[in-house]
């Protein structure tokens, strides 16, 4: 898991926060349009998209059972799924909304730039709306005046999927 | 390569099992038919039936032992619908617990798992030890004279069994002896509890996917091994395995070759085949990457240094879906998944999952494991939404008849040693049921 001290006031030397939200903003639009290959794009060649289940959010991310542990030809699969119309969860696809607020920096020793912040997505189908919540943490590769993510790591803020639509078929 | 293959599985249903009809579930002949009635998925009394008639007598799955490994390990969950605390007890011996405080009712434990010697009510300080025992409570002389703390420890089920790791209870007081109710079941049991050398065993993994569907429980009994469903409702998972290099057809009688569908008695089943998926014990295929290969041989390698060849090849290459009668499903197929679920109304199911292990393996193996696992299975992976999706919208055409209309579960009915797309296995299932639902003609 990308570690986040919680009683440390985070902030990075090298980086603006405004730049680093804009970047999480595009991000964000991205999801939300379903361009979800642009999406993809945004990682690394080492990129990883992690979800950790919800009994276990402090876990061993690689030997423990995660909800989602992409690399780069997991995320690969996954947006092909996503793309199709037989994705049959999201046919019709929902629509989502996502809130990304308390956005952290940190320099983090891996020359990366570490990221915390809070998101909350709400997914609507006609079965219904539902919202998630996360503590998501990056750490982002700057690259051409913007950044690629390396890791991205959401940890739900929920203790089963049962009360938030029994699934998690979105990216967060 | 079969498996344990049942003599029943010889000979058509039609002509071993005579046609029966009741107020569920109709089992015809000339013509030759089994449909199962609808209302079984959305009636509030069938629920409170079910209730008492299966779960509150059949044996039903608690949990793993390596889930608790030391003494005052505990696990709390719901079984059946009940919370309970799934103990190791300080001399070692595992313990199911009601958790709920003999003096008003009271959980006497919130937390999810834990190490823990006593397990204190925090309503009135009443305390347990984990055999459940009460041991001491505050101002124990107020209590009127002959009232003994012996009296008064956590209830427990009626009897709790295990299996080569695998815990059940009952609720049941005449319930036969669990190994007898397993049934043929134990055979891929063993299979599955083979997969680590004896000294090791097989453990679950921390992480756990509990979800939940909106729809009736007995259609993810169903679902969970009905092969008929697997390419219109898996296209995208097949798909995306092909892209990464794997040899898949398609089609049902390329990809799910020699597969069979067999009958292992008191409702248990199992569907055998060899898929086109790789398995971390022990197929390698393309799509686990080429830097994935030697860990799979190697593990393949040590199977077959623990139990010989044959048994070897059976282990590593027969994917089989098994369920236990009524609520549990061990599947061995692209990793090993342990899969349970309880009504909570007739139109939604709580669904736990986990992943089962060896217990020494390797961080490289363990990533092909997982990588595996997820691929298809849990919450968020490429296939177990889009049945979630399935199901729920079973549960929704319900409402177009509510009450009215008869689900089809004829095919293969009339062949012998059908193959996993037929649906012997769904109605093994259901004739389980019916019978002990007291299914009147
Ligand atoms: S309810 Fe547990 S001590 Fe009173
Ligand atoms: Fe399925």
């Amino acid at each position: 898991m990308i570690d986040a001290p919680d009683s440390v006031q985070l902030s990075s030397k090298r980086y603006d926060r405004a730049r680093v939200e804009d970047f999480l903003y595009y991000e964000a639009q991205l999801l939300d349009a379903w361009k979800l290959e642009e999406w993809r794009d945004l990682f690394t060649a080492d990129g990883r998209y992690v979800v950790p289940a919800t009994d276990n959010p402090a876990g061993d991310v690689d030997m423990d059972l995660n909800l989602i542990d992409d690399d780069l030809v997991g995320l690969h699969g996954r947006v092909q799924r996503l793309m199709s119309t037989y994705a049959h969860i999201e046919n019709p696809r929902s629509t989502t909304a996502r809130v990304v607020s308390n956005v952290r920096l940190w320099d983090d020793d891996s020359g990366d730039l570490g990221v915390r912040c809070t998101v909350v997505v709400y997914r609507s189908r006609l079965p219904g709306t539902t919202s998630y919540v996360a503590d998501v943490r990056y750490l982002l590769r700057p690259e051409d005046g913007s950044f690629r993510i390396a890791a991205k790591h959401a940890i739900l803020g929920h203790h089963t999927l049962r009360d938030v639509g029994g699934v998690l078929s979105i990216i967060l | 390569m079969t498996g344990f293959a049942p003599r029943s599985s010889h000979v058509a249903e039609v002509v071993r099992i005579p046609g029966r009809e009741t107020e569920f579930v109709r089992d015809l002949r000339s013509p030759n038919r089994f449909l199962v009635s609808r209302a079984v998925f959305t009636d509030e009394t069938v629920l409170a039936r079910e209730r008492e008639e299966v779960f509150s007598k059949c044996w039903i799955y608690v949990g793993h032992v390596s889930e608790v490994p030391k003494p005052g390990d505990f696990v709390a969950r719901e079984v059946a619908g009940r919370p309970v605390l799934f103990t190791r007890n300080s001399a070692g011996d595992v313990r199911v617990l009601l958790n709920s405080c003999s003096h008003r009712g009271a959980e006497v434990c919130r937390e999810r798992r834990g190490n823990q010697r006593r397990f204190r009510c925090f309503y009135h300080s009443w305390s347990f030890n984990n055999d459940g025992q009460l041991v001491s409570m505050p101002d124990e002389e107020g209590f009127p004279e002959g009232f003994r703390k012996e009296d008064h420890g956590l209830a427990q089920p009626a009897a709790v069994g295990q299996y080569r790791g695998f815990v059940f209870l009952t609720f049941n007081e005449e319930a036969e002896p669990l190994t007898d109710y397993l049934a043929d079941a134990k055979y891929y049991l063993d299979l599955t509890a083979d997969q680590a050398a004896d000294s090791v065993g097989m453990i679950v993994q921390p992480g756990t996917h509990e979800y939940s569907m909106r729809s009736n429980w007995k259609l993810l009994a169903e679902n969970s091994s009905d092969g008929y469903h697997a390419i219109p409702v898996h296209k995208t998972y097949l798909d995306v395995q092909k892209s990464r290099g794997d040899q898949i057809a398609g089609s049902t009688d390329k990809d799910w070759k020699q597969s069979h569908a067999f009958d292992l008695g008191n409702g248990h089943t199992v569907t055998v085949k060899q898929a086109p998926w790789g398995r971390p014990i022990a197929r390698w295929r393309p799509s686990m990457g080429d830097d994935t290969k030697a860990t799979v041989e190697e593990s393949y390698r040590r199977l077959v240094e623990v139990h010989g060849e044959e048994r070897a090849q059976l282990i590593a290459n027969l994917d089989f879906n098994m369920l236990i009668f009524p609520n549990l499903v061990i599947n061995n197929i692209m990793a090993v998944i342990i899969r349970t679920f309880y009504p909570n109304t007739p139109g939604h199911m709580n669904v736990t999952a986990w992943s089962l292990a060896p217990a020494d393996e390797s961080p490289a193996a363990r990533r092909v494991r997982n990588e595996s696992f997820l691929s298809f299975l849990g919450p968020a992976g490429l296939a177990t939404p889009d049945d979630n999706e399935a199901l729920e919208s079973c549960q929704r055409g319900y409402q177009s008849r509510p009450g009215q209309g008869w689900n089809d579960v004829s095919r293969g009915m009339d062949k012998a040693d059908p193959p996993n797309w037929d649906e012997l296995q769904m109605r093994t299932f259901w004739r389980r049921w019916d019978e002990l639902m007291g299914g009147k003609a």
